[in-house]
């Protein structure tokens, strides 16, 4: 009996042992380009040497464009992003799960598309579509939410799928249904609330792709957070500022995406304590 | 709320190649339940479905106290359902679960919870008003689900299969109350299961279906004491097969002389369909045989008789009786001369 049992402790540790260092691996794998990054970005004028400025020179930069204008533009890129793929998607893969189940699988290819077509194609296809925009619509950078809504698909449609998996969609909704709810509310009042994690992964996913986006704004001639920092960079001989701008624009990519998963959680941790304590 | 007349008229619904109704009439008295019952894929289900709109009927009419709904979406037919799956919306407690179809209605939020808590009242849930689905046993889930859809006061009340999650105790349990509750509040109802003893303890009338028709429809007693055709007989209760010889309007089944349901069967051999009950045990029957098993049912117990020739033939005996006659046991058997159907 103590030989098996210090058979399965031995496996246990062997595992346990197994699990530190692919942790440890794989945690390096990602930490160690970014902490690169930091110490190249804190090198002084001499080797050797610390200094502060190519953070610095990002806090002075005064344009054009303004870091300011593009951080709004980008949060704003980032809102509207977000609003029009739930609008768009939300009803699809519910009405995909309740009624054409069978189209599940076209319409997963059909989101995953955009993640086989490279961002230069894209905009080679785009451009004279962003010219018309351009001339009859608007010059603002805003108009490159049609674009991130695209790119956001695979994403998205993968997240709120996934949200769904665990409800029975048409059980609750033919509830609902005889209880005398329209679609909207349905949709709305019983479906979401119950997908909430899904929905809140895939607004995480569609913000971040919108606040890493460079390539299309850049060669569609559009000025947001990105390329505002691409100025900054090349706009000075100190080649700090290079990995100062890209840590800089991580870590403001990953400050608010922290914010907005913390203030998701809490507020259905919030709204299903207030109803616990009615 | 009273009861209201139901009728389905010349139902029809297809699926692909499958005919899943063809051509079902039913009305549904005011303040009735009905059962309908049936084996898997007879179209009980999308009788109800149909009513519900939650489906649309190929051909046929649907009225609601002599108003046609066939075309009225299915939130707007004010008919309150208990799903067989567990419906309950997860993120709402117990308390908004039922008060939601009030709050659809716009009803200020004291009458709304006044009526909801009646409601939890009336299925004995108060205590659980501020609890989630998750909280709550499936006998209690399905209760809350019957609370919600008798809140919104509905002209009809659709019961899909609501008890067949159940365990055997909590599904008598709530059968009863179901029935109780139904009375109370005279909402007429159609309850579809595939469970006979079900369907014979709680409805008013019964309707047995096969192949997306009712085969018949009666009262419980009807259904089981004077079966209409051989599937019925044979869907409700257990029944014997045992040959006999049909002549001049009766048959005679191993010495047994038993009238004919319909006394216009041909002549001949046929195959008799006899009830387990009709069955008895005498001194001097005709019929002779040797106890192969017995099956204690409580207050009665089933004997199984080894009649020769890999012939057996069940009868339902009191447990006093029953116990007297251990597998081995010789026995002679008589039939109650009950009128029987050729299968």
């Amino acid at each position: 009996m103590a030989a098996v049992r210090g058979l399965h402790a031995r496996r246990q540790r062997r595992l346990n042992g197994f699990r530190y260092v692919v942790f440890t691996v794989f945690g390096l794998f990602f930490l160690l380009p970014l902490l690169a990054m930091l110490r190249f970005s804190l090198e002084g004028s001499t080797g050797g040497s610390w200094s502060l400025s190519a953070w610095g020179q990002i806090a002075s930069y005064a344009g054009p464009p303004p870091l300011l204008s593009g951080v709004e533009i980008t949060m704003e890129l980032a809102v509207i992003t977000c609003v029009v793929m739930l609008v768009l998607l939300v009803p699809t893969v519910i009405w995909v799960r309740l009624r054409v189940r069978w189209m599940t699988r076209l319409i997963e290819a059909l989101c995953l598309l955009p993640l086989t077509i490279p961002a230069i194609v894209l905009v080679v296809g785009l451009a004279p579509i962003y010219r018309v925009i351009r001339q009859q619509f608007s010059l603002s950078a805003l108009q490159l939410f049609w674009v991130y809504v695209i790119l956001a698909l695979p994403y998205a449609y993968r997240a709120l799928a996934a949200g769904l998996e665990g409800v029975d969609v048409k059980t609750l909704s033919e509830a609902a249904r005889s209880l005398g709810a329209n679609w909207f509310t349905v949709i709305w009042r019983v479906i979401v609330p119950n997908m909430r994690q899904g929905v809140l992964n895939a607004m995480l996913l569609t913000g971040a792709l919108v606040l890493g986006e460079f390539t299309i704004a850049y060669l569609l001639l559009y000025t947001n957070l990105q390329v505002t920092l691409f100025a900054v960079s090349r706009g000075t001989p100190n080649a700090g500022v290079l990995f100062s701008t890209a840590s800089a624009a991580l870590l403001f990519a990953f400050v608010l995406l922290l914010i907005l998963s913390y203030v998701g959680r809490r507020s259905g941790r919030q709204s299903e304590r207030s109803k616990v304590s009615k | 709320m009273t009861g209201v007349e139901v009728s389905l008229r010349g139902l029809h619904r297809r699926y692909g190649h499958v005919m899943a109704l063809d051509g079902l009439d039913l009305t549904l008295a005011p303040g009735e339940l009905v059962a309908l019952l049936g084996p898997s894929g007879c179209g009980k289900t999308t009788t109800l479905r149909l009513l519900a709109g939650l489906e649309d009927a190929d051909g046929g009419q649907v009225t609601v106290d002599g108003a046609d709904i066939t075309h009225v979406p299915s939130n707007k037919r004010d008919m309150g359902m208990v799903f067989q799956a567990y419906s309950l919306f997860p993120h709402m407690t117990v308390r908004d679960n039922v008060a939601f179809g009030l709050k659809l209605r716009r009803q200020g939020r004291t009458e709304r919870e006044r009526r909801a808590m009646e409601m939890l009242e009336l299925v004995g849930l108060t205590a659980q008003a501020g609890r989630y689905a998750h909280q709550l046993s499936g006998g209690q889930q399905q209760r809350v689900a019957l609370a919600r859809a008798l809140a919104i006061s509905p002209k009809v009340l659709l019961l899909d299969e609501p008890l067949s999650a159940l365990d055997a105790k909590v599904r008598a349990q709530l059968r009863d109350e179901i029935r109780r509750i139904q009375l109370e509040v005279g909402t007429t109802t159609l309850f579809v299961t595939h469970d006979q003893e079900e369907a014979l303890a709680i409805a008013d009338r019964v309707g047995v279906m096969r192949d997306g028709r009712i085969e018949q429809l009666g009262t419980p007693t009807d259904i089981y004491s004077r079966p209409a055709t051989s599937f019925v007989a044979e869907f409700v209760g257990l029944t014997n097969r045992l040959t006999g010889t049909v002549t001049s309007g009766s048959v005679n089944v191993r010495g047994c002389v038993l009238p004919l349901a319909d006394p216009a069967t041909p002549d001949g051999q046929a195959t008799v369909l006899v009830r387990p009950e009709a069955v008895t045990v005498s001194q001097s029957g005709p019929i002779t045989g040797t106890v192969i098993a017995v099956t204690f049912l409580g207050a009665s117990s089933r004997i199984t008789v080894d009649l020769g020739d890999a012939i057996t033939v069940l009868a339902q005996l009191p447990t006093s009786d029953a116990t007297a006659l251990p597998a081995g046991s010789a026995v002679a058997l008589t039939i109650r001369p009950d009128p029987v159907l050729i299968a």
